[in-house]
């Protein structure tokens, strides 16, 4: 990479910041920055789940678990601790805490299995907690909990949810782009490649994964504590809800599974726009036979997603048959083997666009 | 000479079929030793054993006096035995570079960049490793076991499916690092000019079970050997 993209990049993030930042001060109606709220939760949660699920391989579909603790978490602290005001921020780091405590025992019962049985056993975990949230009398059975009153105006009472959650995001994503050049990172994505080998050459795997599980839970649980306050309520089946681990896979594939841009854009993307079905047509059906009609869709045409298909369709459209990347910098060596073995230049091209993508 | 890594009556079955039947090698320190025989007599079986990928049915296997038996294959390597794989097992979505950070023990990019120049692929460091030959794939395997600086190092057919000039760049690595790091190595190989131009002593397993072992130079005409290979009573 030279200097100049390197540049380019960081003035792009700025511009990206200052947008983020303005957002609620243009467009400041409740209705919009209610869109910008559920945006930066989703564009968190989505993040989360790629710090593990990404770059692992190991696809949770019980993220759901960590996010509805989080929110039930702060209920009944609140309750029992009668706890009110604003005074309920200082319960958020219980919300992590919750979901990473939730996270170890999960793990080290799920993580023993791979692949779709994995899948399946998440799926069972999130039912168990659905269940128990429904079951249990100190959850509030089915009626759910309430939030603590915030003594809010109402014009401006989403924004510092707004600016919590954007926190939470920019935290997140940061964390993710450290993690994944890290020797962490580098040591699950190992594991997505071929765990068995990882483990040959000292990888305690187990621990890698787990940490990662316990990492991306905390941060879910965090952020269902903050949707929690911000709805001001949660029940059984919002608080764990199957849709919410649909809809985060749904976004990072749409994006990009394990690139850092990938779920951002994936739930930018999505988020809003099942917002709007929602409150357009009050048949809420309709935004979930959409999201699934999109699965197929994704699955279809951009199987690997957005951010490494779209890379490479503008680098083809670019180059035009010629070399995808022009021999300049360190690529310049394989690029000129690439060059010599025109037959199998395809293939290559697009390792190396992939791998441009993710970095 | 003292054994380093020694195996001692190890037993393994698949179902019905015993692919390893007490079992026993020794290879000493410093050494580098040969392990043949035909398709089907245990050769990648034991190495399994040997790195925690199989469990033995019964036996035991010791790295300098420490009992390893049936440890799993991440306390294996961090007790010191590297082990590449018969067809290549590299990280194809990782760098070369970042392949080379995956291990535990690691001792920072210098140093893999260093063993990557010392196989002879540095150049390639930038590039993702699924775009790698499969004779480079087979250099990187090295460089990468070499990274975490393992007492023994096992490979599994390292000029299987190399072309010339690269088995010969891969034999003097391995002739390298015998001479001037003291490495030992235990190498399963089918290409006989190979095995016997690099290593002091061989061992032939046959059925499970090691047949006969010693100087390349005795091996070669020990009518066992001779039946392994070609089938029992046949005129020499």
């Amino acid at each position: 990479m030279t200097l100049n993209s390197k540049a380019l990049k960081l003035a792009g993030l700025a511009v990206l910041a200052a947008v983020a930042i303005a957002f609620p001060y243009v467009y400041s109606s409740p209705v919009d920055t209610n869109y910008g709220v559920y945006a930066m939760i989703f564009v968190t949660v989505a993040s989360a789940w790629n710090i593990f699920s990404g770059f692992s391989g190991y696809i949770s579909l019980g993220q759901a678990v960590f996010f509805g603790t989080g929110a039930y978490t702060v209920g009944i602290a609140a309750r029992d601790w009668h706890v009110t005001g604003t005074g309920v921020f200082l319960l958020l780091p219980l919300a992590a805490v919750s979901g990473a405590v939730m996270a170890v025992p999960f793990g080290l019962i799920a993580l023993r299995v791979r692949r779709h049985t994995f899948i399946v056993i998440t799926i069972a975990v999130f039912f168990i907690f659905q269940l128990m949230a429904a079951d249990f009398s100190f959850t509030g059975g089915t009626m759910g909990l309430p939030a603590p009153f915030l003594p809010w105006q109402a014009a401006t009472f989403n924004n510092p949810f707004y600016f919590m959650a954007l926190g939470a995001a920019a935290v997140t994503i940061t964390l993710a782009w450290w993690i994944r050049r890290s020797k962490f990172g580098l040591q699950l994505r190992a594991i997505k490649d071929d765990e068995d080998r990882a483990l040959g050459l000292g990888v305690r795997t187990m621990r890698v994964k787990l940490s990662a599980f316990t990492l991306s839970a905390f941060i879910t649980g965090f952020m269902g504590g903050v949707w929690f306050l911000y709805l001001t309520q949660v029940l059984p089946s919002s608080g764990y809800d199957p849709l919410f681990d649909l809809t985060i896979v749904l976004m990072a594939f749409l994006g990009g599974v394990g690139t850092i841009a990938g779920p951002v854009i994936g739930a930018l993307l999505i988020e809003p726009g099942r917002l709007y079905l929602n409150t357009q047509f009050t048949n809420g059906y309709l935004s979930e036979i959409l999201l699934g009609a999109l699965f197929l869709l994704i699955v279809l045409f951009v199987p690997r997603g957005i951010v490494p298909t779209g890379g490479e369709w503008i680098r083809k459209f670019r180059s035009r048959g010629r070399a995808a990347i022009e021999p300049e910098g360190r690529g310049a060596a394989w690029t000129a083997e690439a060059r010599g073995r025109q037959g199998t230049s395809d293939g290559r091209r697009l390792e190396a666009a992939r791998r441009r993508e993710s970095e | 000479m003292t054994a380093l890594l020694w195996t001692e009556g190890i037993t393994k079955s698949f179902g019905g079929v015993r692919a390893l039947d007490d079992c026993s090698l020794e290879v000493e320190e410093g050494s580098i030793t040969g392990l043949i025989g035909p398709n089907g007599s245990g050769k990648t079986t034991l190495f399994n054993v040997i790195t925690g990928y199989a469990k033995a049915d019964a036996g035991a296997v010791y790295l300098g006096g420490r009992r390893i038996t049936n440890a799993s294959p991440d306390k294996v390597f961090n007790a010191g035995i590297g082990r590449t794989f018969q067809l290549t097992r590299i990280f194809p979505t990782l760098t070369v570079l970042e392949n080379m950070l995956v291990p535990s023990k690691t001792k920072g990019k210098h140093h893999a960049l260093e063993q990557l120049e010392f196989v002879g692929i540095a150049r390639h460091h930038d590039q993702l490793a699924g775009t790698l030959s499969y004779g480079q794939r087979k250099l990187l395997e090295l460089a990468y076991v070499l990274v975490a600086d393992p007492a023994v190092i096992l490979l599994d057919e390292p000029a299987g499916g190399v072309n010339p000039t690269l088995i010969g760049q891969i034999a003097g690595r391995i002739a390298e690092l015998n001479r001037t790091r003291r490495k030992t190595f235990l190498i399963v190989e089918h290409n006989m000019e190979f095995v016997m131009g690099l290593c002091a002593k061989v061992a032939v397993l046959d059925a499970g079970t090691v047949v006969a072992s010693g100087p390349p130079d005795i091996i070669r005409t020990d009518p066992r050997v001779l039946d392994a290979y070609l089938g029992v009573d046949v005129d020499v």
